[in-house]
């Protein structure tokens, strides 16, 4: 993550974009022009420009902190540039609130559907802009017409009278869609759609998604699903801390291109480094401590299985949205699963709860630490104690004493620097708090420890130092999970790593694997286990693209088994749309 | 609230800060000394002790209340427990007191298991898990009591509302050891500190393994029966069980002494002291505005205000 690469990759994408459209491009309709935003504490976008041309599909990729959401929320008037500026049609525009943007024509679709639940389908389409009656009142039989010939259109039948909360998400997408274009939208922004919808769902969005291009319609859409992106996209931009890295035609650029950039590694680099770590050969033949097997959750894993080994760093690699954090949770008893088996020291979990995964000497330290970590109204002592606290009382009363001893010992060892152990735990900063939670684990003496990014948004002092924590854990014999979006501490860190995709193992690196360019191939691949090629990757994404729409089950649910199509969601009303 | 507008250059979260920590205590502290001053015969013996018998029965469901508040929760039917065990009460007292307790006790603890389950393992929100027995609760106990009011004869139970011991009244040695007994549990014992935990983070607590459900269950538990007991010995004061109007809008007035006492409605902390200096300081506000012969809604449109003053304190206290 070095500035230095960040300016090299900055400076190669003018190369293939600017010779190839020699001719006037595309006029653009909507453009960011050297748009800055910062939040208290943070640069959220420095100097990004992005222009979107007439009628094209252009992609947004980054990872967590890139400043994909910061720049959509500018587009689309929900927060202000603090400098640069919105030009609509070549039109410099300010949009003080969301409603004007959309007045202007940018709809936007988020990942949640942003409807209201409760109103019919028609309502919704036109909510805001019923068409009346001379009385001044609904016409809803006119609304309930166009609505069904709107959504006809779309290849949808469903009653336009039915409250939208008993469609499926999906279907509920394809309204906010209508609605979009209903409201003569002429760009569309989509906040990573598919992240909730079955297969077949995705099929029909992309037919719907299909027409609006048709229609001259342009599209931003945010994906981390390299496959959508390279099926229905015509140009990408590629954020990375705030700042733009690269935008060009998407078939010009590579998969693994594509992913280093994201991450902010070049590839040349990359693949002279060696392997930092030898495996923990003592590790490698040692019998595992943790077996997960099959562990399934619908639209978030899909038959994940490792083992972890005593004295191991397990790295789990993968794209936001791959499943990283969500395996960990389940390891940790803390996410419900649909199927799968986790074995302890060759004991069965039985009961899947985060008690009994801590019981059976699991630890999870959780990505987000405000949120699911720290007690921030609590003392340093008593963060540090949570977990631990029946153990250290007598008769349900807590033994001041054994806390003090056990916070003392914590402390020093991970050089936690507060005040005192009576400091609200709130106060500290981000890496000490980190420091905090992971006493908390530490002090109930784990088997298995589970690290979800230890370092993220932390400094670097800590970082280092949890970093080499890490590894001594490690030679005392814990088995470690490291999840982490850096290649680089994913490389350095682990022993092997595990790359999840879609939810789905996609590929395990061992040994002198343990590469950055190992890794970013994996993480770009296509189809499972494909070879490590980049050219085969591309013609078997060609021959996707190419391929005719209307084979629904045939989609390439990247390790998606069938198992996911019949079961649709419980609570959601049949499947409205209709297949062809 | 302009009264309020601190002074610029000041550091105004420490203020918020300090006023919610000790205002409780200068507040209390000031009306004695207001009335020491002002009003005749009021710190008398007798008026003290008339005093502290009023508000003993508030202090021991606010009590309950502050538990259920640290845990981000609210508990709306703890006049329907009172009315409930009240009602419960005299139907037993041919047993005897003992019986006829445990038996006004178990209802606060039935009450509390169908609050705590709601909670928890349902997932409702607090404040309409309680409403309904806050509704249904008095609807039962003027069910069993058959509508009417019941006079107590029974001489132990009208000992409880009227003796003393060492000229203390036994109702405020009730409340003032279960203040007591409650303070340790939320700062000695693992069950507390889980509490404070669950309501500090909840997300984090169970995480941690913490057994969130059963920590809520218990403290919906600890609050229905805190709530029976104040039931009792009203009953017992007031000589009669009177389902109809026992413990009317005491949920109120227990949530207002959690309030200004120093606890916040967003969970986390527990100030038991706190709580029973707000009862107190509710009950002598309202008792000093009456013996200068404000009305009684007068009386109540003060209370507001405090009540206001408290939640902006705790508010600008957060904003930091």
């Amino acid at each position: 993550m070095a500035p230095p690469e960040a300016a090299a990759a900055q400076s190669a994408p003018p190369g293939p974009d600017g010779p190839r459209d020699p001719a006037a491009p595309p006029t653009p309709v909507l453009e960011a022009v050297g748009v800055s935003k910062r939040f208290p504490g943070v640069v959220a976008l420095d100097d990004v420009s992005f222009t979107l041309r007439a009628g094209e599909i252009h992609a947004l990729v980054g990872e967590n902190g890139a400043g994909k959401s910061t720049l959509i929320k500018i587009l689309t008037g929900v927060h202000r540039p603090d400098e640069g500026e919105l030009r609509l049609g070549g039109e410099a525009v300010a949009f003080h609130r969301p409603h004007e943007a959309q007045q202007a024509g940018i709809s936007t679709i988020y990942q949640e559907v942003n409807l209201v639940p409760l109103m019919s389908v028609a309502r919704n389409i036109f909510l805001g802009r019923e068409p009346r009656t001379r009385l001044g009142l609904v016409d809803f039989r006119r609304m309930h017409r166009e609505t069904a010939e709107l959504l006809g259109g779309f290849g949808i039948t469903t009653d336009p009278r039915r409250p939208l909360h008993t469609l499926g998400i999906g279907t509920q997408q394809m309204v906010a869609l209508a609605r979009a274009v209903s409201v003569r939208a002429r760009v569309v922004v989509m906040d990573e759609p598919t992240s909730s919808l079955e297969p077949r769902e995705v099929e029909t969005l992309f037919r719907v998604i299909g027409d609006l291009h048709a229609r001259g319609i342009s599209l931003v859409y945010v994906s981390h699903r390299m496959d959508e992106l390279y099926r229905i996209c015509d140009r990408v931009t590629v954020l990375r801390d705030g700042r733009l890295v690269h935008t060009g035609d998407l078939k010009d650029t590579g998969r693994v291109r594509l992913v280093s950039m994201m991450l902010g590694r070049e590839l040349a680099r990359v693949r002279k480094e060696a392997a930092a770590g030898s495996p923990g050969s003592a590790a490698a033949t040692a019998e595992p401590v943790l077996t997960a097997t099959g562990l399934s959750r619908r639209h978030l894993l899909d038959g994940v299985a490792l083992d972890l080994r005593p004295g191991e760093v397990l790295g789990l690699g993968g794209l936001l949205g791959s499943g990283r954090t969500e395996t960990a949770k389940a390891l940790a008893g803390a996410l419900p699963l649909d199927g799968g088996e986790i074995t302890v020291g060759g004991r069965r979990l039985r009961r899947i709860s985060s008690a009994a995964a801590i019981r059976a000497g699991i630890s999870l330290l959780p990505e987000d630490r405000k949120a699911e970590g720290i007690v921030p109204g609590l003392s340093v002592r008593e963060n540090i104690v949570l977990a631990a606290l029946p153990r250290l009382s007598r008769f349900g009363f807590v033994s001041r004493r054994r806390q003090d001893r056990v916070v003392d010992v914590f402390m020093k060892r991970l050089r936690i620097k507060a005040a005192s152990p009576e400091q609200k735990v709130g106060e500290l900063s981000g890496g000490n708090q980190q420091k905090v939670l992971l006493a908390r684990w530490l002090c109930l003496e784990p088997r298995v420890l589970l690290l979800d990014e230890p370092t993220r948004g932390i400094d670097v002092g800590a970082k280092a130092e949890v970093q080499t924590l890490i590894d001594e854990l490690a030679a005392e014999g814990l088995a470690v999970l490291l999840i982490s979006s850096e290649l680089e501490e994913l490389v350095e860190g682990a022993h092997r790593i595990v790359v999840l995709r879609a939810g789905a193992v996609a590929g395990e690196l061992t040994g002198d694997d343990v590469t950055e360019g190992a890794l970013l191939t994996v993480l770009a691949e296509t189809a499972p286990q494909a070879p490590a090629q980049a050219g085969a990757e591309t013609a078997a994404a060609d021959a996707r693209r190419a391929a005719p729409d209307p084979a629904p089950k045939a989609a390439p649910a990247a390790g998606g088994g069938p198992a996911d199509v019949p079961d649709q969601a419980p609570a959601a009303g049949p499947r409205e749309e209709d297949p062809r | 609230m302009t009264a309020f507008a601190f002074p610029r250059g000041l550091d105004r979260p420490r203020i918020a800060d300090a006023l919610q920590r000790y205002g409780v205590y200068a507040a209390v502290a000031a009306l004695l000394v207001f009335n020491g001053a002002f009003t005749d015969h009021f710190l008398t013996a007798d008026n003290l002790r008339t005093q502290l018998v009023q508000v003993a029965p508030v202090v021991i469901v606010a009590l309950g209340m502050a538990l259920v508040i640290g845990t981000e929760g609210v508990d709306l039917s703890v006049g329907s427990t009172m009315a409930l065990s009240g009602a419960l009460l005299p139907l037993y007292l041919g047993y005897g007191l003992l019986p006829a307790l445990l038996v006004a006790l178990l209802a606060g603890v039935v009450v509390g298991l169908v609050n705590g389950s709601l909670v928890s393992l349902v997932g409702l929100q607090p404040i309409v898990a309680t409403l309904a027995l806050f509704v249904g609760g008095r609807g039962l106990a003027l069910v069993i009591a058959g509508g009417r009011l019941k006079q107590i004869d029974n001489t132990d139970l009208l000992s409880l509302g009227t003796d003393s011991v060492l000229g203390v009244p036994v109702v405020v040695l009730i409340a003032a050891v279960l203040a007591a007994i409650v303070a340790g549990l939320v700062q000695r014992t693992t069950f507390g500190r889980q509490l404070v935990a669950v309501g500090g983070n909840r997300r984090a607590a169970a995480l941690a393994g913490l057994p969130v459900r059963r920590v809520l269950i218990g403290v919906y538990v600890i609050c229905g029966v805190l709530a029976a007991l104040a039931g009792v010995l009203a009953t017992a004061r007031l000589t009669a069980s009177d389902p109809s109007s026992l413990g009317n809008l005491m949920e109120l007035s227990a949530i207002t002494a959690v309030v200004v006492g120093g606890t916040p409605l967003t969970g986390g902390s527990v100030r038991v002291l706190g709580t029973v200096f707000g009862a107190l300081l509710m009950q002598l506000l309202h008792a000093t505005l009456v013996t200068h012969n404000l009305h009684d809604s007068t009386a109540q449109m003060v209370q507001a205000g405090i009540i206001l003053v408290a939640v902006y304190v705790a508010r600008e206290r957060r904003a930091r």
